[in-house]
């Protein structure tokens, strides 16, 4: 057993703490305020092969792993968590469903373009009356010779209209219930398919989340991901990774937030000395580090545990529950020991506890992810 | 077109911290780090390996844990890296440095060969051009920027004191390039994955071709007398207090000095 | 091994552009004497260039006692060939003990060619030379991006050279009635080593400011800020006549342009106030400016290196203090 990082995994994270540094946190402010898609760091990271870490090389990708992608997540959310969820939902959501499931010619068609970052990715489950139960698909698709027809919407959908590739999923059997679920690729610009409303949201507000519409859209068959009647497994397994993605996402916001408390602390003073030489603010502090170390085991587990091609559907479920909810509670402790300071957006921390809350939502609620890690416990 | 970059591995002064009682170097936890003028070096390189398809051998000198530095230039583009090291090149001051150096370069066919103007931790800037004249190359240091003619000629711009300075000449010569000059890339996360795949050349006295004389610290003309940090000026008044009466205390001192 | 005993005096590089003696060589001079009177030799200025014999007088003036003068057309402009040839011609005709170069972007580019060519050791950027028990050159430079200090020596080598930081040597006034001697050196130019050609020499626009000789400074660190801090500090430097300097992490910021920067990396300043605004003061930092005559130093935290070299140090956010300043100031 070995908890070190290898050579190449050290030299990753320094090109990419770097990256971070210099090129996404100077934007977190600022993209926040505006609710603006950071496409200029898009752009950078597709660059540098970041839009397609764990893509093999044959497909474009940088051939890296899981725990590269994971490590990748947690220190651009540590910058700017917007920029953490465009490259998970991107590469967990959207990449990765094409390369477990997709033909051969699926790969070939959407991979390179989606790993080199020309292309971004994103996946559509949730709808109005489907969020957890995802069985209550109202999307429907109907065969029609060569094609499906879509008619539907989804909600929620991060990456929204800058995305060119879109994981959709749709009824084809009703009386099926979740058997009946089918999953499609389906790219921007199909006669059909357009956006919806934009949503106003507490945080991430640099990530554009939009509703998807189809009306009479037509899909090639070609288009079919994995078999007809395949798409709820081809969720569950998707939200799996995207799990593992998430808790990376609330790993790096809960350790940027420490980051910023420990700065702070060391600096400010009240009664003649800093904060950091009080035992209370001490021993707080070594709580939240604990809880930060634990859950970077938890996460690293999970994503080990991928690239080993072992289950990992409940570890990614624990690693996303825990973090989660160290996320918030870090964060909220970081505003605290801000003070005033901290509930004003002169600091970065209240911005984090404003992007740590989705983190305990999207790609299942922490209620869900109890279940999950409950269901594999009683099995 | 083939080019050949010098590189250095060195601790990030700007992280190096002086105990205040003692006066001492903390040294503990300081990163390595590829020496800035080098990396700017390295930039340039692959700024010529884009445009002229140029093929970049990247060179260093240093203790095994040196081969970091290897891995890196790998992972930002790099096609070749050699690894230089032995004992006898141990205690080498900058001219003997210099003659090591040239050793292996004689080995190697180059169109340009580029190092960083200084490295931070010595920061002597002089290896370069010893370099250049062990190799009987012309030199252009200080360079701040440098276009190819894509046949055989440089025109390079040398930042002077008060401005700069455009020079030409042809190739195969050496320039020692300035940090600012050229913004190093990111590694790319694929060379990432393969930098430590690939074979780092371990090269020795044995690979070389030098005088061994001129080597290590027997080659060395110059010696460290003795080393000790700055000591510690005694700190003035300190004050902390609010804004008003700060302002009011720095005001009242610039009168007393006479400033307004 | 070598006949040390053959080569003396103190020979100092005297760099000239468009014919005009840089002040580095006066400071050179200076210090030679010294060097001289310490060893009872004799300081030579090599002064190379092309029409430039008439300078001679004035290097005389500030301290030398034989120039030796290159003056060809070969000469006209600094480049490394033609200079490294002339002086690797004086040093063997005339076996130095020692020489002395400015560290510039000339004297830098020259030093270890020379040095290489000779086979004999250089120290760079030296900031002190003194002369040992056993004559032999103390050279001391700051090494560690300043963190350390190391005194080099060229035991067995000779000349002794170094480079000398411009700024840290003091010239003598000029006294028109010292005597000298001037002897005109003929250089045996092996011109089809002449590989480098110079197309043309650019002076930089007129705001291009020295900031190590301003006699204010104001300094803007990290505490700045931003764009919106840095205009503050420009204000308050405007109100105080003063020029506006930078620590790496500004101009790493690519707020302030890189010929403003303190420091190792930069300039070393030595202004009659230099104010610190916000900055840690890194010990790279702190090379570059801890012998400025009088310091005040404005830092949120307390325990800032910037506190151990300043006169006057005021913990406290340095944006307000100076907006304030300057009003008060204004008034």
């Amino acid at each position: 057993m070995d908890f070190s990082l290898t050579k190449q995994q050290q030299l990753f994270l320094q090109m990419i703490r770097e990256f971070a540094e210099k090129e996404v946190k100077p934007l977190a402010a600022e993209i926040d305020e505006q609710e603006r898609f950071p496409m200029e760091t898009v752009e950078k990271m597709a660059k540098i092969g970041i839009m397609g870490i764990p893509v093999p090389t044959q497909y474009g990708g940088a051939g890296g792993s899981n725990l590269m992608y994971s490590i990748a997540v947690e220190e651009l959310s540590a910058a700017c968590a917007t920029t953490g969820v465009v490259v998970s939902a991107h590469t967990s959501l959207c990449v990765a469903p094409i390369l477990e499931h997709g033909t051969e010619e699926q790969k070939q068609k959407y991979l390179p373009k989606l790993a080199s970052g020309e292309w971004i990715g994103a996946f559509g489950l949730t709808e109005p009356n489907a969020g957890t139960d995802a069985s209550a698909q109202q999307t429907t698709a109907v065969p029609d010779g060569d094609n499906y027809i879509i008619n539907g919407s989804k909600i929620f959908i991060t990456n929204a209209e800058y995305a060119h590739v879109y994981i959709v999923f749709a009824m084809t059997d009703k009386s099926q219930g979740v058997k009946g679920i089918t999953a499609f690729i389906i790219e921007k610009g199909t006669p059909g398919f357009t956006f919806g409303k934009k949503e106003k949201k507490l945080g991430i507000r640099g990530s554009a989340t939009s509703e998807l519409i189809f009306e009479n859209c037509v899909i090639p068959k070609e288009n079919l991901l994995g078999k007809v009647g395949g798409g709820f497994g081809i969720a569950m397994k998707t939200l799996d990774g995207g799990r593992v993605g998430i808790a990376a996402q609330a790993l790096g916001i809960a350790q940027g937030a420490m980051n910023e408390t420990v700065k702070y602390i060391k600096e400010r003073k009240q009664f003649g000395k800093p904060l950091s030489a009080f035992q209370n603010t001490q021993f707080q502090l070594a709580d939240l580090q604990t809880r930060v170390v634990a859950a970077r085991l938890l996460v690293r587990q999970a994503a080990y545990k991928k690239d080993q091609g072992v289950s990992y559907s409940a570890d990614a479920a624990m690693a996303k529950l825990y973090a989660s909810e160290t996320a918030m509670e870090v964060t909220s402790k970081a505003i605290q020991f801000h003070g005033g300071y901290g509930y004003t957006r002169e600091y970065p921390v209240e911005r984090m506890l404003r992007d740590a809350k989705i983190t305990e939502i999207y790609e299942g609620t922490s209620e869900v992810q109890r279940m999950v890690i409950s269901a594999a416990l009683l099995k | 077109m083939k080019i050949v970059v010098c590189i250095k591995q060195v601790p990030d002064t700007t992280e190096i911290k002086i105990n205040p009682t003692t006066g001492t170097l903390i040294r503990d936890g300081v990163p390595s780090i590829i020496n800035p003028d080098d990396k700017a070096g390295l930039e340039l390189a692959l700024t010529l390996k884009d445009k002229f398809n140029a093929h970049i051998t990247v060179i260093t000198m240093g203790p095994t844990q040196a081969d970091a530095v290897l891995r890196e230039a790998f992972a930002m583009g790099v096609d070749r890296a050699i690894h230089l090291t032995d004992r006898k090149f141990a205690g080498a001051d900058t001219l003997a440095t210099s003659h090591a150096l040239a050793g292996a370069l004689r080995k190697l066919e180059f169109d340009l060969l580029v190092t960083g103007r200084q490295a931070i931790d010595g920061d002597t800037a002089q290896v370069g051009p010893q370099i250049a004249e062990h190799l009987d190359l012309p030199q252009v240091s200080y360079l701040e920027h440098l276009e190819y003619d894509g046949k055989k000629t440089f025109t390079i711009k040398r930042a002077t004191e008060d401005g700069y300075e455009m020079l030409e000449v042809d190739g195969p010569c050496v320039v020692t390039v300035l940090s600012g000059a050229y913004k190093p890339r990111y590694m790319n996360v694929r060379g990432i994955v393969e930098a430590y795949n690939r074979e780092v050349e371990m090269w020795g006295f044995e690979q070389i071709e030098v005088d061994e004389k001129k080597l290590g610290l027997k080659g060395s003309p110059t010696r460290v007398h003795k080393a000790f940090s700055r000591g510690v000026k005694a700190a003035g008044e300190l004050y902390e207090v609010d804004t008003n009466e700060a302002v009011g205390i720095i005001m009242s001192k610039l009168k007393e000095k006479f400033i307004i | 091994m070598m006949e040390l005993s053959a080569y003396k005096g103190v020979f100092v590089f005297v760099e000239q552009r468009k014919g005009e003696i840089q002040n580095v060589s006066l400071e050179l001079i200076g210090k030679a004497r010294d060097l001289a009177e310490s060893l009872n030799e004799k300081v030579y200025a090599m002064l190379l260039g092309n029409n430039v014999a008439s300078k001679a007088n004035t290097l005389i003036a500030h301290g030398a006692d034989v120039v030796l003068c290159a003056d060809a057309p070969e000469l006209e402009d600094y480049l490394t060939e033609p200079y490294t040839q002339a002086v690797c011609h004086i040093v063997n005709e005339f076996k130095p003990s020692i020489i002395m170069i400015g560290a510039t972007t000339i004297g830098r580019d020259l030093g270890p060619r020379v040095s290489a060519r000779l086979e004999t050791g250089l120290t760079a950027d030296c900031t002190k030379l003194e002369i040992s028990e056993e004559k032999e050159l103390l050279m001391t430079r700051p090494a560690f991006g300043g963190n350390l200090m190391a005194t080099i020596v060229c035991k067995e080598h000779r000349p002794q050279m170094s480079t000398v930081r411009p700024g840290v040597m003091r010239s003598l006034a000029a006294d028109a009635s010292r005597k000298g001697e001037t002897i005109a050196v003929n250089v045996p130019f092996k011109k089809e080593k002449f590989r480098v050609k110079l197309i043309k020499t650019v002076k930089e626009k007129k705001d291009k400011i020295d900031i190590s000789d301003a006699k204010i400074l104001v300094s803007c660190g990290r505490g700045v800020g931003n764009a919106d801090g840095l205009k503050l500090v420009c204000d308050f430097a405007e109100t105080l006549n003063a020029q506006v300097s930078a620590s790496r992490a500004v101009v790493d910021a690519g707020l302030i342009p890189h010929d403003r920067q303190v420091g190792q990396t930069g300039k070393t300043v030595r202004p009659n106030l230099y104010f610190a605004v916000g900055i840690s003061g890194a010990i790279q930092h702190l090379a570059g400016m801890e012998e400025s005559e009088f310091i005040v130093a404005i830092n949120k935290d307390k325990y800032a290196p910037i506190f151990q070299v300043s006169d006057l140090g005021i913990v406290g956010d340095a944006k307000q203090i100076v907006k304030q300043l300057n009003e008060r100031l204004k008034k």
